[in-house]
């Protein structure tokens, strides 16, 4: 099991839900989150002072798949999430050691 | 009957522009964490004036002149009758203590502007309370109560002088003794510009009642007043709309609202006597005047009015009053002529007044000031308590609770 971990614009979350429940993928965890990256920040002004604001807003997406749909899942990420500007996000992917679905005690393949 | 109708609703329209507009157009300017302390201000400015004035307030500022410097009757209002008229002979007396009451309170709630984010609440109140009474109603009696400045022709026909000067120099001393805040210079975001654009809309609303009121009578000259206002706003707003873009490249709606207030204060002590393109000059210098206080003085000088009370009320205000006495038209009203009809001399007494109240003010605003810091314990919060927010650790509320 892998879990990946995107980090995409805010307007883009209903176009990777979408693109990822057409591949079967039935659930996800998403969460507000604020950073930065290449993009930097941008400036806000009130009555002349000019302030720069370090940490945009972002969504974070966390989804867990079995090993062999790692590559169809970052492939579907990038495809709905990308516009082409700078700031579009990254995707991370690690290994999950377990995992367990609470209400009947599956394990692992069977719980994600 | 129509003259007394008529102020009871601009008392009401009046009155609504200090615990609504003021609060919110200050509250939205704050950060959030000072967003309750800092509306707290203006309500309590009103609530206090309520008191004070009626107890002593209204008698010191318009009650039997005494050398032109005070007036006094009595206390607790008592002697005046319900069927006493006030000296235009068309409203009640008590009427009149209301209508006055209502601009005392904005007065005092306008100064807090300069002073938010770091002042203790206790402080507050006594300075409030103190400053009616040593500070409002004197100038309130020298300019509209028969004192020296009324005898010496100071035209102000809704409060440029008495108001906005006086806020604005009072919020401008008590910055300077108290300091900056700790994160001055740092990125201080507004909690909400919305709620600050809201308050504005509300404040100009309720200025129909303290500028077309203060004829205190429903009649042509307060229909003026009332239009020539609505028309200074407007154009202030665009004027600093304007040189804002030109200089920021950004149409910021705080620019547009903060553009409204200048071209309210502007108008005000003019506004029942010059006509409507006196106004949209008034207006229009007004914004970009207003401008160049905020972005200009208060960056250059370095002290931390932080709303602005001096940057838009002290400079806005100090233009109106020259207007006044440039503009001022006796085909409008008799009462007063300026400059451009013929008198010259309006202007310097225009001037003679601006002065007068910038040193008393200033003077005794810093005693008034210093008493109330020490019949409190120092004026200022702890450190702590600043970085922490005064929501929390002057009124233990927050101003939102978003889950």
């Amino acid at each position: 099991m892998k879990k990946i971990e995107s980090i995409i614009k805010p307007f883009k979350l209903e176009d990777v839900k979408d693109a990822l429940a057409e591949l079967d993928i039935t659930g996800m965890t998403v969460s507000e989150v604020k950073g930065y990256g290449r993009q930097q920040g941008h400036s806000e002004l009130y009555r002349g002072a000019e302030y720069v604001v370090d940490f945009l807003p972002k969504i974070k997406i966390e989804v867990v798949v079995v090993d062999e749909l790692v590559d169809k899942v970052i492939d579907v990420i990038v495809k709905s999430a990308r516009t082409g500007k700078i700031g579009d996000g990254k995707i991370f992917v690690s290994n999950v050691e377990k995992s367990v679905r609470i209400r009947t005690g599956e394990l692992d393949n069977e719980a994600v | 009957m129509g003259n007394t109708a008529w102020v009871l609703t601009a008392t009401a329209l009046v009155m609504l522009m200090t615990p609504a507009g003021l609060a919110l157009f200050y509250g939205g300017m704050s950060r959030s964490k000072n967003l309750l302390n800092t509306i707290a201000m203006s309500v309590m400015g009103y609530v206090v004036a309520a008191v004070v004035w009626v107890v002593a307030g209204y008698t010191l500022a318009f009650g039997t002149d005494i050398g032109g410097i005070i007036g006094f009757d009595s206390l607790f209002l008592s002697g005046i009758k319900v069927t006493d008229l006030w000296a235009t002979g068309s409203i009640p007396v008590l009427l009149f203590v209301a209508f006055q009451m209502t601009f005392a309170g904005i007065t005092v709630s306008l100064a807090s502007g300069a002073i938010i984010e770091r002042l203790k609440f206790s402080t507050w109140l006594v300075f409030a309370a103190i400053w009616i009474l040593a500070v409002y109603a004197p100038v309130a009696h020298w300019v509209w109560g028969g004192g020296f400045l009324s005898k010496l022709g100071v035209l102000d026909f809704a409060g440029g002088t008495v108001v906005h000067i006086n806020a604005g120099i009072a919020g401008l001393v008590v910055a300077l003794m108290l300091g900056r805040r700790a994160d001055y210079g740092k990125a201080m975001f507004p909690s909400s510009v919305t709620l600050t654009v809201l308050g504005a809309s509300m404040l100009w609303f309720g200025w129909f009642g303290f500028n077309a009121g203060s004829e205190l009578a429903a009649d042509g000259i307060a229909a003026s007043a009332f239009l020539v206002t609505n028309t200074a706003a407007a154009i202030a707003a665009l004027a600093w709309m304007t040189i804002e873009y030109i200089t920021y490249k950004k149409f910021t709606l705080l620019g547009i609202a903060s553009g409204i207030v200048a071209g309210l204060v502007a108008i005000t002590p003019a506004a029942g006597f010059v006509d409507t393109s006196a106004s949209l000059i008034i207006g229009a210098v007004a914004g970009i005047v207003a401008f160049y206080g905020v972005n200009g003085l208060k960056k250059a000088l370095k002290y931390d009015d932080s709303l602005d009370a001096f940057g838009i009320h002290g400079v806005a205000g100090i233009w109106g009053a020259i207007a006044t006495g440039i503009f001022a038209n006796p085909e409008v009203n008799e009462l007063g002529t300026g400059l451009l009809y013929g008198n010259a001399d309006q202007v310097m007494i225009q001037i003679e007044g601006i002065i007068v109240t910038i040193v008393y003010t200033a003077i005794a605003t810093a005693i008034v000031f210093k008493i109330a810091s020490i019949l409190t314990g120092g004026a200022r919060v702890s450190a702590d308590a600043e970085s922490q927010g005064l929501d929390e650790v002057e009124h233990g509320e927050k101003a939102f609770n978003l889950r």
